[in-house]
Parts: C-alpha cells; sequence; structure tokens
C-alpha cells in the first residue's frame, strides 16, 4: 500500500501499513567538554544491555591497546584521532530502545572548537539531555549549548548532572546547580526542565534509582526519556510549501516540494510569494498509484510530507517561491500569506572562518529559496555566559548576536515565533554554511498590501482593434518562433532568411535578433547570468507585444537557459513555437563567423555559451534545424513550411474593418 | 507522521534537493536491501521516471543470484543503467589486510568511473547504524580530490539545509538513508512490496544480513525467511548487521582507512 503524501482524513484507521514500524525520538547529548557525554551514552547502552554482540569485549581490546583505563566513550568515539586524544570531534548516532519506544542519541562534541558538529548533530533533535559536571559546575559551554538549544529550536530539556560520585552524591551541591542553572534557562525563555542526579561512571540513576541518591525522588534518565514528548507535525499552522523544483518528465508539469506547516488539498486556492501569483491546485501527484477520484475528494496532505501537484493553470513557478492560500478578506492573527519585506531582525549564531560583519553580503538559504543578504547592522553581540549584550560591528566565530539583514528585493519572510522552522536561516561563506539565524519582524511593516495594490493599480487598456480582426486583415496569424542554438550555430543567417521569405509570401514578420537589441534597449545589460535572463525577459515582451499586433516575430537569441525559454513561451501563451537551431560546438567554433571562440578560449571574454558557460539545449523542441548537415537554404526552406503551416490562418469574411 | 512515512518524506527532499542543485549525478546501485529502497525512493520521488544514471560497480564477485536481480530491475525499473568493473586486487595497497585490500577494489573501482562519467555527486545508501565511522557522516558529503575524506572538517549541516555550494573538482556523497535503520529498510520494503534478492531469506538454517562480495561475506545462522520472520529476528538479535562482513574485523582501523581513501 502506497502511503507517501496519502493521507486520507476519513480513512485513516485503515491507512495503516500492515507491521507497524515503533514510535522514535531523536534525543541529543549536549554540554561542556569533559562533563561526560560520551561516557554517559556508553553506560546508557550498557544498562539497558542495548550493546550490539561483541562490543564490550572490542571496546575493552581498544582500551588495553592505548594502556587506558576502560572508556565507554570508544562506543560513539569511532574516529582513532578521537581514541587517542581522548576528545569527541564529529557529532555520532546511535540507537536505542525501552519498553516504550526507540531512540536515536545523538552525541555533540562539547569543545568550542567543534561547535559547529554540536549545531550539526542538537539541530536534528525533538529533545536534549544536558550534561553538567557536578564537581566542574555550569561551564561556559554549558550556557552556550542551553542558548543554541533554544536557537535551534529544541525546547524540551533534561538537564543531568554528572559525577555526582565526585561530590560525594551531595544533595547540596545539586541543588546549588540546579538553581543557578535555572534561572539561567529561565533568563532565555526555557521553563519547564527537569534535573537529574547521575554517575555515569557508577551506573547510578541512569536506569535503576540509586541508594546513594536517595534524597532524590524524581525519575531515572530512562525514565526521564520516555517522558519526553513526540512532536506534532505544524498542521495547524497556515499552509508553507517552499517550491523545489518543477518537473516535467511527461506531460504533467509538477510542482514539488515538503510541506512545512499547514495542510492542502485539491482545489485550494493557492498564491505564490513574493510573485503574488495565484492558481488553484488541479491535483496532488503520487507514485506508484494514482490516487482515485474517490480517494481524492478526502484528499488531505499536510507538514512534513514530500509532495507534488499540478495546477489548473499555467503559471511561471520556480524554485524558492513560497506557496501558501490567498489571503481571506477578514483579517487573521497569524499571517496565512508570507509576509513581503526587504529587512529584518534576526538573531544569528556565527561559525564562519572569517568575521560577519556590517556591509558584507552573504548568500542566505531561506527554505528553498537562495537570496543576496546585506548587514546592516549589528545591534549587539551576545556573550552567552551572562547574556550580557554589548555592541560592535562583527560576529566572530562562535558568537551569537542581533542583526539586521537587508534584500534587494521584497522576499517572503515569517517571523520564527510563530513559524518555527519556515522563520529560519542559514547564511552561507563561500561554499559552506557558516551561519544560522531565526527572524524577527518586530517593526517592520508587512510590504504585501502595497506590492500588490501597486500591480492593481494597472490596468489593461482594451484595444478597439482585436486580434482576431488583426489576423484575419493580415491573412496569417501572429506568433513567435524563437530561435535558440550556440554562436555560430546559424541563427541570425537562418532568420533573416526565413524573414524574407515570409515577406515575400505576404506576410507580416519582423526579426527580433539578440545583437540588434543590445544596441538600443538592452544597451544597460551586460553578459552576467542576470543580465542575460534580463536580455532575453524583455525580448520575450518585446515578442508577445508584436505577436498580439499580429506579426510573426522570430527571435534569434542563444537563449542558453531552458527555464528563460519557458518563461518566454508562458509570456506568450499560445503560437509560441521553440525552433533548435541544432550544430554541435566543433561545427560553430570552426566557423566563429565573429570570431568569438576564439576570444573566449584565450579567456578575453568570460561567460562564453559553449565554452565557460553551460547551453542547456531544448527537451522537446516543436522544430529543429540541422545547420550542420542542411545548407542555410534548405533550413530556411524546411522552416518556412513549418512556419507557413502553423501561423496559417483560413479567412473569415465575419470581420470587416 | 508514522516513523516510515517520515523517513520516506525526508529522503525524497534530499533527492530533490541533490537533483535540482548538482548537475551529472548517478545513483550507486549495489543491488542490496538498502540500494534497492534507495531506487524506490528515487521513483517516489520523481513519480516513477529515474532521471539519472543507476550505476553498479563491479567486482565481479557478487553472489549470481545478485546478477540474476540487477539485470531484471535494471530492465523492469526502467533505469538507464550502466556497469563499470573494478580493477583486479594486484593493483591494490599490499599493505592493507586481505579482506580491506578486497574492498580496496571496489574504491579504486568507483574513483575511476565518477572520473570517467563525470559525475559530480553519487547518491550512495549508507546509514549511520551499521557501523560508527558511517554514524558520523553528513547527508552531503564533500570529498576532496581522489575521492578522499577529510572527516575531521565536515560541513555544518542543520534545518534541512545542505551543502550544495562547492568549488570545481569537488565530489559530493550524497546518503538519501544515512538516517534509516536496518529494521526501517526491512519494515519499507514489506510496506512498499520492494523485491528482495533471496539470499536474505534463510536456507539450510543460515541467511545474509548484508550482501558484499561472495569470498568476503558470511551468513548468519537464521531460520526467518518471510520479511516479517527477518524483522521478528532483527527485533531480538544482538549481533550486528556487518558482522558477516570480514573487511569491518581485521583491525581497529581497516574501517576508517578506507572510508577515508573513499570506500562507501
Amino acid at each position: 500500500m502506497d502511503l507517501q503524501n496519502k493521507k486520507i482524513a476519513s480513512l485513516d484507521d485503515k491507512a495503516e501499513p500492515k507491521t507497524k514500524a515503533r514510535e522514535i525520538l531523536k534525543v541529543a547529548i549536549v554540554g561542556h567538554v569533559d562533563h561526560g557525554k560520551s561516557t554517559f551514552v556508553g553506560r546508557l547502552f550498557h544498562d539497558t544491555d542495548s550493546l550490539p554482540e561483541g562490543k564490550y569485549e572490542s571496546i575493552v581490546a581498544m582500551c588495553e591497546k592505548r594502556g587506558v583505563e576502560f572508556e565507554y566513550a570508544f562506543l560513539m568515539d569511532s574516529f582513532q584521532a578521537e581514541r587517542d586524544q581522548g576528545i569527541t570531534i564529529d557529532t555520532s548516532q546511535i540507537w536505542f530502545n525501552t519498553d516504550k519506544r526507540d531512540y536515536t542519541i545523538i552525541d555533540a562534541p562539547g569543545h568550542k572548537e567543534f561547535l559547529k558538529n554540536m549545531v550539526t548533530g542538537a539541530a536534528q533533535s525533538d529533545a536534549a539531555l544536558l550534561m553538567i559536571d557536578a564537581l566542574e559546575g555550569v561551564q561556559e559551554q554549558s550556557r552556550r549549548h542551553g542558548y543554541l538549544l533554544n536557537l535551534l529550536g529544541v525546547n524540551q530539556i533534561a538537564v543531568v548532572v554528572n559525577k555526582m560520585d565526585l561530590v560525594d552524591y551531595s544533595e547540596e551541591r545539586f541543588n546549588e546547580i540546579e538553581t543557578e542553572y535555572r534561572a539561567y534557562l529561565e533568563s532565555i525563555g526555557v521553563n519547564l526542565t527537569r534535573f537529574i542526579p547521575i554517575s555515569a561512571r557508577e551506573g547510578d540513576n541512569i536506569v535503576k534509582p540509586s541508594d546513594k541518591l536517595a534524597w532524590y525522588k524524581g525519575l531515572t534518565v530512562t525514565e526521564a526519556l520516555d517522558d519526553f514528548k513526540i512532536l506534532a507535525a505544524d498542521d495547524n499552522l497556515p499552509l508553507r510549501l517552499p517550491v523545489q523544483d518543477v518537473y516535467k518528465f511527461d506531460d504533467r508539469r509538477i510542482i514539488a516540494g515538503t510541506i512545512v506547516s499547514g495542510q492542502l488539498r485539491i482545489g485550494d486556492k493557492l498564491t505564490f510569494s513574493p510573485s503574488g501569483k495565484e492558481a488553484i491546485v488541479k491535483n496532488i501527484e503520487a507514485w506508484p498509484n494514482a490516487y482515485t477520484e474517490e480517494e481524492k475528494k478526502n484528499l488531505v496532505v499536510g507538514a512534513g510530507q514530500s509532495v507534488g501537484i499540478t495546477l489548473t493553470e499555467q503559471i511561471f513557478v520556480e524554485r524558492g517561491d513560497v506557496i501558501s492560500h490567498i489571503i481571506p478578506a477578514e483579517e487573521t492573527d497569524i499571517l496565512v500569506a508570507p509576509h513581503l519585506g526587504e529587512e529584518f531582525t534576526a538573531k544569528l549564531f556565527w561559525l564562519g572562518q572569517t568575521p560577519f560583519e556590517v556591509g558584507k553580503n552573504y548568500k542566505m538559504k531561506l527554505g528553498t529559496a537562495e537570496v543576496n543578504v546585506r548587514v546592516k547592522q549589528i545591534n549587539h553581540v551576545l556573550d552567552a555566559e551572562n547574556l550580557s549584550q554589548s555592541s560592535g560591528d562583527q560576529l566572530l566565530r562562535n558568537q551569537l548576536g542581533e542583526v539586521v539583514l537587508t534584500t534587494r528585493s521584497p522576499i517572503a519572510l515569517d517571523d520564527y515565533r510563530s513559524f518555527a522552522k519556515s522563520g529560519r536561516f542559514v547564511l552561507l561563506e563561500k561554499y559552506d554554511i557558516a551561519g544560522g539565524g531565526v527572524i524577527n519582524l518586530d517593526g517592520y511593516k508587512n510590504r504585501r498590501a502595497d506590492i500588490f495594490a501597486h500591480q492593481a493599480n494597472i490596468t489593461r487598456v482594451d484595444h478597439a482593434v482585436s486580434l482576431a480582426e488583426r489576423e484575419n486583415y493580415n491573412g496569417h496569424k501572429g506568433g513567435v518562433l524563437w530561435l535558440t542554438g550556440l554562436s555560430g550555430s546559424g541563427k541570425s543567417t537562418l532568420a533573416v532568411s526565413l524573414e524574407r521569405k515570409l515577406f515575400r509570401k505576404g506576410m507580416q514578420v519582423y526579426v527580433l535578433d539578440g545583437d540588434n537589441l543590445r544596441y538600443g534597449l538592452n544597451n544597460n545589460l551586460g553578459f552576467s547570468e542576470v543580465d542575460r535572463r534580463e536580455n532575453i525577459r524583455r525580448a520575450s515582451e518585446i515578442a508577445a507585444l508584436m505577436a498580439r499586433a499580429g506579426f510573426i516575430v522570430i527571435v534569434s537569441l542563444i537563449s542558453p537557459f531552458k527555464e528563460e525559454r519557458e518563461k518566454a513561451a508562458l509570456i506568450q501563451g499560445a503560437g509560441f513555437f521553440e525552433v533548435y537551431v541544432n550544430a554541435d560546438l566543433a561545427t560553430c567554433e570552426k566557423r566563429d563567423p565573429k570570431g568569438l571562440y576564439k576570444k573566449a578560449r584565450s579567456g578575453e571574454i568570460t561567460d562564453f555559451t559553449g565554452i565557460s558557460s553551460p547551453y542547456e539545449a531544448p527537451t522537446n523542441p516543436a522544430f529543429v534545424v540541422d545547420t550542420a548537415a542542411l545548407s542555410i537554404e534548405e533550413g530556411a526552406s524546411a522552416l518556412l513550411e513549418f512556419a507557413t503551416n502553423k501561423f496559417h490562418k483560413e479567412y473569415n469574411q465575419d470581420y470587416s474593418i | 507522521m508514522s516513523r516510515l512515512d517520515d523517513l520516506e518524506a525526508q529522503s525524497i527532499y534530499i533527492f530533490r534537493e541533490a537533483f535540482n542543485k548538482i548537475e551529472n549525478i548517478a545513483l550507486l546501485w549495489s543491488l542490496g536491501k538498502d540500494s534497492n529502497v534507495m531506487v524506490w525512493l528515487a521513483k517516489k520521488a520523481f513519480y516513477g521516471h529515474v532521471p539519472f544514471p543507476v550505476m553498479h560497480v563491479d567486482t565481479e564477485k557478487k553472489f549470481k543470484e545478485m546478477y540474476e536481480f540487477r539485470d531484471r530491475y535494471a530492465d523492469e525499473w526502467n533505469l538507464n543503467f550502466i556497469r563499470e568493473v573494478c580493477p583486479p586486487i594486484e593493483e591494490m595497497d599490499e599493505t592493507l589486510p586481505p579482506a580491506a585490500r578486497s574492498a580496496a577494489r571496489k574504491t579504486v573501482g568507483l574513483r575511476n568511473a565518477t572520473k570517467k562519467h563525470g559525475f559530480n555527486a553519487l547518491f550512495a545508501g549508507i546509514r549511520r547504524d551499521e557501523e560508527a565511522i558511517r554514524a558520523k557522516e553528513r547527508v552531503f558529503s564533500p570529498r576532496g580530490k581522489d575521492g578522499r575524506w577529510d572527516f575531521k572538517h565536515q560541513p555544518p549541516e542543520f534545518w534541512d539545509q545542505y551543502k550544495t555550494e562547492f568549488p570545481e573538482g569537488t565530489h559530493i556523497r550524497i546518503h538519501p538513508l544515512l538516517q534509516w535503520t536496518e529494521l526501517d529498510i526491512w519494515n519499507y520494503t514489506q510496506r512498499e512490496n520492494i523485491p528482495i534478492i533471496s539470499l536474505y531469506r534463510s536456507k539450510n538454517g543460515f541467511r545474509y544480513r548484508s550482501l558484499g562480495d561472495e569470498d568476503i561475506t558470511n551468513p548468519v545462522k537464521s531460520d526467518a525467511y518471510t520479511i516479517e520472520e527477518i524483522i521478528e529476528e532483527l527485533n531480538t538479535t544482538k549481533v550486528s548487521e556487518r558482522s558477516g562482513r570480514a573487511l569491518d574485523h581485521e583491525t581497529e582501523d581497516a574501517f576508517e582507512r578506507l572510508r577515508t581513501e573513499g570506500y562507501l
């Protein structure tokens, strides 16, 4: 039975699989270095009889080889370097179970040097055990980890006071630590935390209560684990579905993504942010079996599910767009569609190699969107030790702070206090994730109404002459022949030859050539990817305008990106024909009519299609002209036949001028 | 969401993320239970299509049941299938223990195949619960020149944001099953009715829990024939999954050395 995307409200019980997998909870073990995290995990596995056969013996052998006392930490510290140095470098995971459920235990390193690895481990967890050494007490990383858990969205925490054997199982010492650390957690907004005294080395209070801790009446560690809750999916929040990709493997155009919050049904009216486009869900796709008509009626997909939908009309959607429901007429407390803005405040932790600084630009990944952000200001640098705030214009590695970031144009934003998952982002330094932050929108105006009011004020003027009348007058339909291909493939030559042939047949025809456009309309554009895309967008819009005026427009543009050509097709609608002017790179380079390949090879020109920039060949063009095999005359004649056919129109006597 | 639904959704997200962000990618199909689940998940992610090549790096020492399975499902699942052969053992580092030396053929075979096809990334079906070194892996795990794994400097990975940007020449291993356990694989195989190789089923009191080369893989004592029985057995056993894999047990650091060099 296929269960992907399949959650049928009224049939929930019947949809259960035949074997029930046990429920699972992920628990991170965090805390200051040497407070005994790895040792605790080893002991937990031993005391719950969870070690695989032979594991204990192999750890004994490892310790003998190194001439050290038996060390439980070797269970998870699997790198030679970790065992040799007695320190956890990277996060690790291991599985065990109680009668109640299964657990993934995530060990996170406590050394300051490896904070990025701690974050990697802890961020995946549903709950955390924070380890504090009874003798050393609360230390720098104890506080920093507590603060980070909160930022990372891990809100179920139990504090385990370890090494009670070293303080003679003193209740007073335990209370001291609890008082100090509880106050700290409460000051950052973490409440209802359990404190448990244990000795990992002696096995006190891990599975069984210990006589030496008779004064402690609370739960043991395993009982506390079983007491953690499995987190419910954010089904009750408004819908947020970041578009991950758009697939056209067959005749369906499937918009794919994972629902971050909320629910979705067939027939729902959606809006895409930040574009503001709207559409209706036509279908929710599934494999291996598509939903039956009966199933579709009650079909609901929700938070956490990876889905694919089709829309009732073809609008241009791209990765990074955020799908939500359209805003209802009456106001709601929580935003049905995301806030739109160009600026926001964020709490940030920085893991980068170089300082995070005011004035620097970073790539931000927010959901599936990738946006350049600029650091406008740093409101304060936070000292995790005592939560004091100081001013500064940079955050060093492993520092925390509150910052203001700006983008060039409005993007879809959610406040993390309402939307824990869509309200967080990461920043990249060169190629790596170098920081994480949560968005706070206090004091920022949602620009959605402004932006779309502005669009709403633009109204199309109805023409006194209809397109049908124009076409009737011309004796043919208007439309766009979009010639794409490598430089030197023969697009321009083919285009002007075809223009002449069509003109001779009495047709209204015009060539829009990439180079010609760059003399005037597009003379402010260069050859970077952004500029090339804009160049193509303008050409697409002009072609569509001229086609509406009744012309056959022959566009001759390298247009290397599939996505741009698709946009052009959507802008025009019916009457768009993609023509692939196909000649292999070697042939084009040999022709090199403008000497450009030579310059590209020598590095004089950068971003040159086919050499230093990709060309994405059409997958399903309306027509292909192979100019390596055909002469220009042959190619143009073949195209002429194709065009005459496609733009043919019967004369209709009902129209008069 | 149920545990399996959750794992499935996460793996699909990983597949889609990799497919969108990385050009020239292939899926490593070892024919075992894990990589069959991986192919299945890819088909779910892309609605019946597997939009990248599926490659078997062949040691030519697999069981005949595995080759039969491969030939049948490469066709039935409509895969863009590639087979590449590993170099002979004589070319491998002599200082490695025998099983590790044999396994090194796969590392080199993989490296050669990757170079030959120009793959920037590979989907590999390893899981964290299999082995303590693999437990430290990232979902998107960069490899340097020659496929080496710099495990001391792994990039951070959190909030479903993976390393999808890298300088030219970097190679990425993508692990869609990293979070799955052996039991999850079987529960899912049963739920989805995914075909399996008969060697996993008990025959004359023995079955294979993990399939590798015929000469360095041993069966375990078991009477489990149906998937239900396999699941039942795994719920009670304390024998580790790879106990039948000779190369894991030769020396303490054998597996770490192999993985550093680029073994899966």
